[in-house]
């Protein structure tokens, strides 16, 4: 082809770069094709499906038929008390989670840079949690905080603490949820902030030990302006995917929402409806409010990433 | 110097801490899968069982087609990561070495599909798979899965990464681009790669909404699904669901161990979405 395009630049020169050019786009095409048949078809158009699906109020979704349309479904979701209740519990794990997590990680990021032998060692361990199976940690999880026998009530004995109804009692759903988002995300924060923490130059550190700056203050003004941009990242990200919290609850709960229904987040909500009572629009209605909700995040996310270059 | 050691010691000492807080429940599920039925329900409990009870495998093993899930499992992973990382890989490449027109508006539309969190599709791409006849096939377990806008991301800026010179002399040399891809692209992308097949093979091994939806029979069914609903029916028999839990566990485990350099080193590169 290298030498075509010598020829080309003394001869016909318009028809055969046209050539060339379409058979561009054709190969193109050949080597999309694939990924593009599958993203098309189950990423691309199924937005816009779900948002048209949110306003159909009567339809027969194996035909496709639908016979009317409205605002029913939003109205529907926007004055159930149970989707308020799936907002509030989803917000207060969310500003549970998120800040203890990014605190918990942030530490043990900050302790593992510091000269330690042993540091890829502890990082492989606190990552475990992170690639084991949701489903089989929460099982183990649901034993552990059993009222009875369970090892965390057996601990809380010994120190002479009574024993917790973690599992029965309300109070307990949101912290027992963000004590388990902490251990299982741990390990991939840490992993992240030490990949930032190494691209700070060593000599800010000598200098303002040099000026004789304490520990604190070169934590305060040296570590955080400059990890700025991957607490942001981790904090947006860790945001967006508390939000989807469902799993964990899923299996604690035994397939419920926990008691009193305290374990009943944004993704429960959309399952029930659309798996359990088979109302397929209204959950289409709030999956498009998560959507949303997620949606002004990632926005904020690409808006200061892209002002992050700046400095 | 004595400050220092002290300082030292109460890191290692905080660092350990976090280690036991980590393990705390691996431990725990494995030394209740090992103990004989009347040390399960115990208080205070015992941490080392009086004998290794390696029944309760067989057990959890037999209550419920277990192997079947197992192949299930291993199948479905298996095939949705070999899907995937032929349609990355392809796509990847035309998105480095092709110019057609058009392509960074292409890329920017796919990059904006990644805003949209899987569980607002979920309810589409069900109603589409019925009508296709899909549901509760190993179809609907792979396809929608074999294809990935960040998994194309992230190859797409490794890719960028090889010096276009070497296409041109591959070319000059009479190398079809198929070729070149496979012979020279995909080799020299191997890190990248492995990250992306690790990842896949431990995401989709875990996953579990999708394959609860689209499964209704029994024989369907994935690890993940099949031991939620086994946990409901084990009831108290802890030290049973323990072994099954461990079964699901321990394979991830073991490629953790064995590719645990790969899998960091991604992470940390990339930030691998949660």
């Amino acid at each position: 082809m290298a030498k075509r395009w010598f020829k080309v630049k003394k001869t016909a020169v318009p028809v055969i770069i046209k050539k060339i050019k379409k058979n561009r786009e054709i190969k193109a095409l050949l080597y999309l094709l694939p990924a593009l048949l599958i993203i098309t078809t189950f990423q691309i158009y199924p937005v816009f499906k779900s948002l048209a699906m949110s306003f159909y109020t009567d339809f027969d979704y194996l035909t496709g038929e639908v016979f009317k349309r409205g605002l029913d479904n939003f109205q529907y979701v926007l004055t159930d008390p149970d989707f308020y209740l799936a907002l509030k519990n989803t917000f207060i794990f969310v500003l549970g989670a998120v800040p203890l997590s990014i605190v918990v990680s942030l530490g043990f990021a900050l302790l593992l840079n510091s000269n330690i032998k042993l540091k890829n060692f502890f990082r492989s361990v606190y990552f475990i949690p992170f690639i084991t199976s949701t489903v089989a940690v929460s099982i183990v999880w649901r034993w552990m905080f059993n009222k009875e026998f369970g090892i965390v009530n057996a601990v809380l004995m010994m120190l002479g603490i009574n024993k917790i109804n973690w599992l029965t009692n309300p109070k307990m759903t949101i912290p027992m949820l963000v004590l388990l988002s902490v251990w299982k995300g741990m390990g991939y924060k840490i992993i992240i902030f030490l990949a930032g923490l190494q691209n700070i130059d060593e000599k800010y550190y000598l200098a303002a030990k040099i000026d004789g700056a304490s520990a604190w203050k070169r934590f305060t003004s040296i570590t955080i302006p400059l990890l700025t941009p991957t607490l942001f990242f981790v904090s947006i990200t860790s945001v967006i995917s508390s939000f989807k919290l469902f799993d964990e609850v899923y299996v604690l709960y035994d397939k419920q929402t926990g008691p009193l229904k305290s374990g009943l987040t944004i993704v429960y909500y959309i399952y029930n409806k659309f798996n359990r009572y088979w109302q397929f629009s209204i959950a289409s209605a709030a999956a498009f409010v998560l959507f949303v909700i997620i949606l002004i995040f990632t926005l904020i996310q690409l808006r200061i990433g892209q002002k992050k270059t700046n400095y | 110097m004595k400050k220092w050691i002290l300082h030292k010691t109460i890191i290692y000492v905080i660092l350990l801490l976090g280690a036991v807080f980590i393990l705390l429940p691996f431990l725990w599920m494995l030394s209740t899968s090992l103990k004989p039925s009347n040390e399960v329900l115990i208080m205070p409990p015992k941490w080392i069982p009086s004998k290794l009870v390696w029944e309760n495998y067989k057990i959890a093993f037999k209550s419920a087609p277990f192997k079947r899930y197992f192949l299930n499992s291993v199948f479905v992973s298996a095939m949705v990561t070999v899907g995937e990382l032929i349609t990355t890989i392809l796509a990847a490449f035309a998105f480095t070495r092709i110019k057609f027109k058009g392509r960074e508006l292409l890329f920017s539309v796919l990059i904006s599909t990644m805003m949209v969190p899987s569980e607002v599709l979920i309810i589409p791409n069900f109603v589409t798979l019925s009508k296709l006849g899909w549901i509760d096939t190993y179809k609907a377990l792979i396809i929608p899965w074999c294809a990935s806008v960040y998994s194309i991301f992230l190859l797409r800026q490794y890719f960028f990464g090889i010096p276009e010179q070497l296409y041109y002399s591959a070319k000059i040399d009479g190398c079809s681009d198929f070729k070149f891809l496979w012979m020279i692209m995909v080799p020299l992308a191997k890190p990248a790669i492995i990250t992306l097949t690790i990842l896949k093979i431990i995401n989709s091994w875990n996953s579990f909404m999708w394959p609860l939806i689209v499964t209704n029979s029994e024989h369907m069914r994935t690890l993940p699904v099949a031991l939620s609903a086994f946990s409901s029916e084990a009831g108290t028999d802890f030290n049973v669901l323990m072994a099954a839990a461990t079964m699901i566990i321990i394979p991830v485990f073991i490629i953790y161990l064995i590719l645990q350099k790969h899998i960091v080193a991604g992470v940390s590169r990339t930030g691998i979405k949660g």
